[in-house]
């Protein structure tokens, strides 16, 4: 008997109502049915609250591998991750000094499945903080930041911040001496300035140092308002302020068109599998124009829908297979690698050495010779640089293509290698012989601030990108090499940081060369 | 402003300007005192994240100095980031706390060592080699009677200053 028939009165009816509740509930549920036909499948998007911020559409050129490698879904998956563990993780911690060392060892080893979920928590943070550079790798070599998307690069920039600041607000919670004292460090770096109005005189006067610092630890020293406050950040403003970023970062990917894609994308596509769902192949004879609704193009004028295919499921299957591979490969790293967990934080001894969460060794390495240029000038100096790529680059060829084109993979090799040669020239220098203070201990230390290892190979990559652009006559290339010098600086400054840094932050070839302390 | 669209505006005067509609006034009014009571409140709440009195413990702290402790020999007092020393009866403190990133700086032949970048500082404290900016602060030292010195770690004074027990 078909769902809709009519069902007798009486007793007879309501047993058969009642077989037919469960059937009738998902009917009721799903508003559209089963998507079968290509109107249903629209339907399937748009009917439903979590998918309709897709297109009920996709072009085939977005659905290449080669095109995005789904980095940003799986970084939207790792913080999914991220937020269901911690919050699980925030019925056992508890954010005071001592209270949550011990919480965070009851959860490592008491809680049941404890040890797991903050293992998952911290590697789903990690394969975040590692997916969002390489999607912002993606997007920059593909050209895919050029307009109209500038705006949504921008927000990619305020996203990667967000991120890391959730990743190092993360960091103090356990209260151990590896957190004690990478709090520390990074806080005294955000009290850097002073290095430059103590040099000319005026911290009396102006501070901004001493008030950053102040302002995020709530006292002047590493505590228990410290601890509070980084709490309070890490489980409820930043992420707050990360879904507000994601909602408009998702939002204006739709606005601007969706992914980038070449001009003659069409072209280069492949014909269809058969067993495809048909795409479109002929453009309507009119075009249409949603005047005065939405600003500029419209991805349908003029050329008609062809060459996409509807989202459900070729798309919407994509995404899941990103996110069960993110569950994966989190569930994989935290069966067999389990989060540190050291010693309770002494604020009397530091740990020897002491160092940042991986991510930002490279920039330990570069405070190591001055705080103020390594941990606020340059990174400031990235940010805004790689926010401005897009206003600057106003080109429009090699849009949506990897390297922009032929001769870019060339371009971006050499500016790799020229990149990894400059880093280890300049840290074999500084390794091998010092720096200024070594060789003149009289040395001014405003010149320290502005000569050191991070501020010369800032120049030397910059020097080498303003020849690019003159030499190539193109915004683009010298963006490409600029780029690329900084991934290959980080890349180099980040292993040194991470593997041949040892006690006193001196060289060594291997940790078991490091003297016992 | 509202203006009737059947009937064009008639040149306005100079001297006879339109007194501007109740609503537009209102609503302009209205508007700014909304702005105004956001600014105002924005101003009160940006004050909220120091508060008038730091909860850190006293950094003051009461010590008897060993009396085998070597001239030129430091002293650290437990618990506390502070070197101290004394050269006949004349006492001078120096903070460990490292110039450069805040770590604790241990004592070497010759001065001091920062675990967390390789600073090194004089016994004096004045900077060696390494990262850090300044010297290490010199601290304010007073005689407390019964041979005990009082230390006031928030108090810094200029480099050289001591005090005769």
């Amino acid at each position: 008997m078909s769902l809709e028939t009519e069902t007798p009165p009486g007793l007879r009816g309501f047993i058969e109502n009642a077989k037919r509740a469960p059937r009738r509930f998902l009917d009721s549920m799903f508003r559209s049915g089963k998507p079968v036909t290509d109107r249903g499948r629209s339907n399937f998007v748009f009917g439903n609250v979590y998918l309709h911020l897709h297109s009920a559409r996709t072009h085939r050129w977005s659905l290449r591998w080669l095109t995005t490698g789904g980095l940003g879904i799986v970084s939207l998956s790792a913080f999914l991750i991220t937020l269901v563990t911690g919050v699980l993780l925030m019925f056992y911690y508890k954010p005071y000094p001592e209270a949550a060392y011990l919480s965070i060892k009851d959860i490592h080893f008491i809680v049941p499945t404890g040890r797991f979920l903050r293992n998952i928590h911290r590697w789903a943070a990690n394969v975040m903080v590692v997916c969002v550079l390489l999607h912002m790798a993606r997007v920059f070599y593909t050209c895919a930041y050029r307009k109209p998307r500038e705006f949504n690069w921008v927000i990619g920039m305020l996203l990667l911040a967000t991120t890391l600041g959730l990743s190092f607000t993360g960091y103090l919670l356990p209260w151990d001496q590896l957190a004690y004292w990478a709090i520390t460090i990074g806080a005294n770096i955000a009290q850097s300035p002073r290095e430059v109005t103590d040099a000319v005189n005026i911290t009396q006067h102006v501070d901004p140092g001493g008030f950053q610092k102040l302002i995020l630890l709530g006292s002047d020293e590493v505590g228990e308002e410290a601890l509070i406050r980084f709490y309070l950040l890490h489980v409820m403003i930043l992420p707050l302020i990360l879904v507000g970023l994601l909602a408009v970062h998702f939002w204006r990917i739709r606005k601007d068109g969706g992914l980038a894609r070449p001009a003659d994308a069409d072209k280069r596509l492949p014909l269809p599998d058969v067993k495809t769902y048909p795409v479109f192949t002929e453009a309507p004879k009119k075009t249409y124009s949603l005047a005065a609704i939405v600003k500029g193009r419209t991805a349908a004028v003029g050329a008609g829908p062809e060459n996409t295919v509807p989202s459900m499921p070729h798309l919407f299957y994509g995404e899941a297979a990103a996110f069960m591979l993110t569950v994966f490969v989190c569930v994989l790293l935290s069966i067999f690698i389990d989060a540190p967990l050291k010693e309770l934080a002494n604020p009397l001894v530091p740990e020897n050495p002491a160092k940042a969460p991986w991510y930002f060794l490279g920039l330990q390495e570069l405070v190591a010779h001055s705080a103020f240029a390594g941990g606020i000038l340059i990174p400031g100096i990235v940010i805004v640089g790689l926010g401005l790529i897009p206003y600057l680059d106003r080109e429009k060829s090699g849009t949506g293509e990897w390297f922009g084109g032929p001769g870019g993979l060339r371009l971006v090799g050499w500016s790799a290698v020229f990149g990894l040669a400059a880093v280890i020239a300049i840290e074999t220098v500084a390794i091998r012989f010092g720096w200024i203070r070594q060789w003149f201990p009289e040395a001014p230390q405003l010149l320290i601030t502005a000569i050191n290892p991070g501020t010369v190979l800032m120049a030397v990559y910059g020097v080498y990108s303003v020849w690019l652009v003159r030499r190539y006559n193109s915004t683009r290339a010298g963006a490409l090499g600029l780029f690329t010098c900084f991934l290959a600086g980080f890349l180099v400054l980040t292993l040194i940081g991470t593997y041949f840094r040892g006690p006193n932050w001196d060289f060594f070839w291997s940790p078991s060369q490091w003297p016992g302390h | 402003m509202t203006t009737d669209p059947a009937k064009p505006d008639p040149k306005p005067s100079r001297l006879d300007p339109e007194a501007m509609p109740r609503r537009d006034f209102l609503g302009i009014a209205a508007t700014s005192l909304a702005f105004g009571a956001c600014g105002f409140a924005a101003i009160g709440a940006a004050r909220m994240p120091k508060a008038a009195v730091l909860p850190s413990a006293s950094k003051k702290f009461k010590v008897v100095l060993p009396e085998s402790l070597p001239p030129g020999e430091p002293f650290f007092p437990p618990g506390r980031s502070v070197a101290l020393f004394r050269e006949g009866d004349r006492v001078h403190a120096i903070s460990t706390v490292c110039t450069h990133l805040g770590c604790i700086v241990k004592p070497m032949t010759g001065g001091f060592e920062c675990p967390c970048h390789g600073s090194k500082f004089k016994p004096d404290g004045s900077v060696q080699r390494g990262p850090a900016p300044k010297a290490l602060a010199w601290l304010s030292v007073h005689a407390a009677g019964g041979g005990a010195v009082m230390v006031d770690e928030g108090t810094p004074v200029p480099p050289g200053t001591k005090e005769t027990l």
